[in-house]
């Protein structure tokens, strides 16, 4: 028996938010607009292809101009039938998330960015749901919200994605499998700012972002970050409670601090 | 101060060293009565043949000095030097996990189903269910179960450039909600010293000369370099 597991195709379902769009797919697209390469530019939105013709208007039109980092796209992580990690007495994290999404939204508004949540009560969209959310809005980030099952407690972690092959097609589209690549760099510094700000509040935490293989960030076209407090083996919920306001700040600092480096040209042309 | 930490480490692993064994030796027991242990046979009547040379064989598992990361353990089994066999030997002895269940990587109820090498250096490790079910969910905890992996067999099997990771044969999105599954992991930093044979792929695995299951690590030696992080691999 031989297997080949490096020529398998995917057919999926993609809902792209932001254009309320249905395409069926074998490698959906992400359509960037300027280069990645120019990693300071933020992409132009999705646009799905179906099969190799269909092309979805962007959800902002062309002339539409935003500069720089508005939105920030927050993902309680699980929900729905999947609780994550379970700690005693019944905790879980797909409830800790949820309350602590609030609290980072606050956090966030109060330094000026606009909010998108990816779901607002106990259901679990997929992978590609949440990340379809933020690649549907132009100058965001996105920030998914995790609570470990193991680590030293009262720690946080940032991850951000290992390398991807970034890959663009001549079209200038980018797989949707891999929609983080030509945002590895930007997120990589989202991620150590976050961080930063985390260890000073969070002692025993990393000084800097960790790399991992983190399902949830490849498919979002975005500066992208995990954050994981540890854990949910605490003797009892308030434990992590005490800990919302000081992520909560943390990742807003973080946020603000990041702003400067996410610069988006708009009109063709006007980058150096 | 981390050095201060290791040398505990090593002293303590010294000191302790004859009472973890027989707590070992009693655990192992206790095992064998088990019906994963009858499993575990079944599905892996290969693990070690005593007549191989025995060779040290660094095994990654979690730190008890470090938070969340992975330090070699050095012990000497008997390997095979074909690099199929080989690799189900250290995974074997990987799922057998440490003296001390704490710094386990990997669920005590998973097991290796089979082992796949590619022509190109592609490691293909099945696992059963109960790693992707037993594992604890999270990102951190799914990272160092798929590094503990990807590092045992890079520091073991030259031949493994990377790994994918099935789970009761198929392939998975995640190992439990966090870590993606769909890529493949780079094992192998350095050029490869030992050229991979070709056509090795799924080379059947079920001739038992005279086997023994996985003995309790001989030597513990904890070892300075943490583990150092997977990174996939995405390849069009
Ligand atoms: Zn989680």
């Amino acid at each position: 028996m031989l297997l080949d597991v490096r020529n398998v195709i995917r057919m999926r379902i993609f809902f792209l938010a932001g254009t309320g769009s249905l395409a069926l797919a074998g490698a959906a697209m992400v359509h960037s607009a300027q280069s990645p390469a120019q990693a300071s530019g933020a992409p132009a939105v999705t646009s799905p292809q179906v099969g190799a013709s269909a092309q979805v208007a962007p959800p902002f039109g062309a002339q539409t101009q935003r500069s720089g980092l508005n939105i920030v796209v927050l993902d309680p992580a699980h929900g729905g039938t999947d609780p994550g990690a379970r700690g005693t007495g019944g905790i879980r994290e797909s409830e800790i998330v949820l309350d602590l999404a609030t609290q980072v939204r606050r956090a966030l508004e109060l330094a000026g960015f606009q909010v998108v949540l990816t779901r607002q009560g106990n259901e679990n969209p997929s992978f590609d749901d949440r990340s379809a959310t933020a690649n549907a809005q132009r100058g965001a980030v996105f920030v998914t919200l995790h609570i470990s099952s193991t680590g030293l407690p009262g720690t946080v972690r940032v991850y951000v994605n290992s390398d991807l092959a970034a890959v663009m097609e001549a079209n200038g589209l980018i797989p949707w499998d891999r929609a983080q690549a030509p945002f590895l760099g930007l997120s990589k510094k989202f991620g150590d700012l976050v961080q930063g700000m985390l260890v000073q509040r969070f002692k025993g935490s990393p000084d800097a972002a960790q790399t991992a293989a983190v399902r949830q960030i490849r498919t979002t076209a975005a500066p992208a970050i995990a954050v994981e407090i540890s854990s949910i083996v605490v003797e009892d919920r308030a434990e992590l409670d005490r800990m919302g306001p000081g992520v909560a700040d943390a990742i807003a600092r973080g946020a603000a601090a990041f702003k400067p480096s996410y610069v988006v040209a708009n009109v063709p042309g006007t980058l150096p | 101060m981390v050095i201060a930490g290791l040398i505990f480490v090593v002293l303590g692993a010294a000191i302790y060293f004859p009472i973890l064994r027989r707590r070992v030796k009693r655990a192992a027991r206790l095992q064998q009565q088990s019906e994963e242990q009858a499993r575990r046979e079944l599905a892996q009547p290969i693990t070690v043949n005593p007549g191989d040379p025995r060779v040290k064989t660094k095994l990654y598992w979690a730190s008890d000095a470090i938070d969340s990361t992975l330090v070699p353990v050095t012990v000497e089994l008997p390997l095979a030097n074909d690099p199929v066999l080989r690799s189900k030997q250290v995974l074997n002895t990987l799922l057998a996990g440490p003296v001390d269940v704490e710094l386990r990587t990997l669920p005590p109820d998973a097991v290796l189903l089979a082992f796949y090498l590619l022509p190109d250096g592609t490691g293909i490790a099945d696992f059963s269910e109960a790693l992707a079910t037993s594992v604890p969910s999270g990102i951190a905890s799914e990272q160092m179960a798929v590094d503990s992996i990807a590092r045992t067999l890079e520091a073991n099997v030259p031949q493994v450039r990377r790994l994918k990771i099935l789970i009761h044969g198929q392939e998975v999105e995640t190992l439990a909600g966090h870590l993606d599954l769909t890529g493949t992991f780079v094992v192998a930093t350095k050029p490869a010293a030992v050229p991979v044979k070709p056509a090795v792929a799924a080379a059947s695995t079920e001739k038992a000369p005279t086997t023994a299951p996985v003995a309790a690590p001989a030597k513990l030696t904890p070892e300075k370099a943490p583990g150092k992080l997977a990174q996939p691999d995405r390849k069009p």
